[in-house]
């Protein structure tokens, strides 16, 4: 069964500090992006509301003690959302907030793809994808045999549930009654090299997830009412939970959504300028 | 030496309640006694080795020192990623076990044949490569894993091999093992080919040869100076390897080697790439057929002797034995 998390209750904040905080990690990331000319700022504005939600009203974490037995452990595998990923853990406190400043220069530690090596918080190096879920569930399986109460979650990209590792973990983690793992899937429709229907198509794909015996909840990825009561909901039956939350790629900044450009293109001065006006305007 | 692994194994989770067992729906008859031991501690991952990797990481994480058993390559090429990234960069004290390392399972054929292994398994930083001759060697290399958790790898034979070693080891791991005295040539071996290797010296010091016989059940890391010094004083050395010629104990000796200015010259026994895969062999001919049993060492060294004796090189310069 669940560990219980009444615990965790009271860690839970009015809805609009975790809306703050994804606001903050989408500028977090445009600067990032734009200064160090590197990609995959879509697949960050994407994920941002999901992150957002985690860290503010969910995980169960210690910044001032990143090695706490107990915490939970989220596996972000889609490993090229490191911007978002970093600029996270910076707000949440487990590194100083102008470590960000130096993404991707020669000599800091924030790397393109997300690596644990000097930076605390991160529970796993990603950027290799269908890693994440299957780790997730061996440190799901090592709470239950601690009983340490400890929750995992994996964040996945739907272009990475190509991989078939991602599904030997899914029927791994169903198989054991894993109901303390969590996966969420950023379902953006595109992916590397096209969208997801034309690469390779995944649906259905929540009955995909019901068909490997996953407790489903769809939803919208960017609603944060709706990613707290499918995150509260997790845990409730003997299954693992997936989250399959619709985003859109490339989401506040009206001229990258949904766009596959903005896979892999840095903005220009004007376009920076540009998404920070839309998204400093924004509420 | 799967038996003796068990046991090994056993004896280990008895002591230190980190330990774990996971397999890849694989170790019939071998693993039963573990998982009614410690049922708690025991997991049949299914078919599915890249999750079981990825799985047997998440547990290291978390303070566990899981053992991941399968056959073969099915442990090691098949989720090799999951093993460098999700282990090794995370120094995550998973220790990956094949079974059948070699020509293990002879006839099953191709597939089944670990004959890059430790290549593949050297090149990943931060992975411990053992690969032992005998069921001494392979408890002394369970009990250093348990005793010392980190990224390991361990290469075993299959069922039967003989005990080799009169006594318990008491070598540091990564020292070579001396088995046999002689001055004119050294044998190195690194596992279960060991047993050849020693009948091979047999061979040779019944035409006088006297060959000295060395044990590497540690591939990484190991003790270049010691394995230096156990090259002291013979006229030739000779690595012989129940695996590809490219990248295992060949190449482990040959850079060493090839450093000192005063030195043996080197053969390689082991497969050759390129060796004619298109047979269906046991073990015993399949290792005939590459040229690395007792007979067909002893008469490669005896040759390569007289090539010396002669004033030429050991053997033609023309690759063949590369």
């Amino acid at each position: 069964m669940s560990p219980g998390r009444t615990e965790a209750a009271p860690h839970l904040e009015p809805a609009d500090d975790s809306v703050a905080l994804a606001k903050r990690l989408r500028l977090h990331t445009l600067r990032m992006v734009y200064r160090s000319k590197s990609s995959h700022v879509g697949s960050c504005l994407s994920v941002a509301d999901i992150l957002a939600v985690l860290y503010k009203d969910f995980l169960n974490l210690r910044p001032d003690e990143p090695g706490w037995v107990k915490r939970d452990r989220l596996v972000v595998s889609k490993g090229h959302a490191a911007a978002a990923v970093y600029a996270v853990l910076a707000e949440r406190g487990f590194f100083p907030i102008d470590r960000l400043s130096r993404y991707g220069e020669n000599g800091q530690s924030l790397s393109g793809h997300v690596t644990h090596k000097n930076n605390p918080g991160v529970e796993v190096s990603t950027g290799s994808l269908g890693h994440g879920l299957s780790i997730a569930a061996g440190f799901a399986l090592a709470a239950r045999r601690l009983s340490s109460g400890a929750r995992a979650v994996a964040v996945l990209s739907d272009g990475e549930c190509d991989e078939g590792s991602v599904w030997e973990a899914a029927l791994f983690a169903a198989h054991h009654g894993l109901s303390n793992l969590v996966a969420v899937v950023d379902y953006n429709k595109i992916q590397s090299f096209g969208t997801v229907a034309d690469v390779l198509a995944l649906e259905p794909f929540a009955d995909k997830w019901r068909a490997f015996r996953w407790a489903v909840h769809e939803i919208d990825g960017h609603d944060h009412t709706a990613l707290r009561q499918a995150l509260a909901a997790a845990g409730h039956a003997e299954a693992p939970t997936a989250i399959i939350a619709h985003t859109v790629k490339g989401k506040g900044v009206s001229f990258m959504e949904d766009r596959l450009l903005w896979h892999y293109r840095s903005p220009s001065r004007d376009e920076f300028e540009a998404a920070v006006a839309e998204l400093e305007g924004a509420a | 030496m799967r038996n003796a692994f068990i046991s090994a194994l056993l004896q280990a989770a008895e002591a230190d309640d980190r330990v774990w067992l996971i397999n890849g729906d694989l170790g019939y008859s071998v693993l039963e006694p573990f998982a009614e031991r410690f049922p708690e501690r025991y997991l049949n991952a299914g078919v599915a080795e890249q999750n079981m990797i990825g799985v047997a990481a998440g547990l290291a994480l978390s303070g566990f020192k899981p053992f991941v058993y399968s056959i073969a390559n099915f442990p090691t090429q098949r989720c090799l990623e999951q093993i460098r990234v999700d282990v090794c960069y995370h120094a995550a004290p998973v220790t990956v076990v094949a079974v059948g390392g070699g020509f293990a399972y002879g006839s099953h054929g191709y597939t089944h044949h670990a004959i890059e292994d430790l290549a593949v398994m050297r090149a990943l930083p931060g992975l411990r490569v053992a690969a032992p001759a005998d069921p001494v060697e392979t408890a002394a290399c369970v009990h250093a894993f348990v005793r010392d958790p980190g990224p390991s790898y361990l290469r075993l034979g299959r069922g039967g091999e003989p005990v080799l070693h009169a006594a318990p080891l008491r070598e540091s791991p990564g020292r070579p093992i001396r088995l046999r005295e002689g001055d004119a040539v050294a044998l190195i071996g690194t596992g279960s080919i060991l047993g050849e290797v020693l009948a091979a010296a047999e061979l040779l010091a019944q035409t006088g040869i006297a060959a000295r016989v060395l044990s590497l059940p540690y591939l990484k890391p190991f003790d270049a100076p010691a394995l230096l010094d156990a090259f002291a004083g013979v006229r030739l050395v000779a690595t012989v390897e129940e695996h590809s010629l490219i990248g295992g104990l060949r190449d482990l000796v040959a850079p060493l080697l090839a450093a000192r200015r005063d030195r043996p010259p080197l053969i390689g026994y082991g497969v050759r790439d390129g060796a004619s895969m298109d047979v269906i062999l046991d073990q015993v001919a399949m290792r005939r057929h590459c040229g690395i049993d007792a007979a067909g060492l002893a008469a490669g060294i005896r040759t390569a002797l007289e090539r010396l004796d002669a004033g030429a090189d050991p053997f033609d310069a023309d690759g063949d034995r590369a």
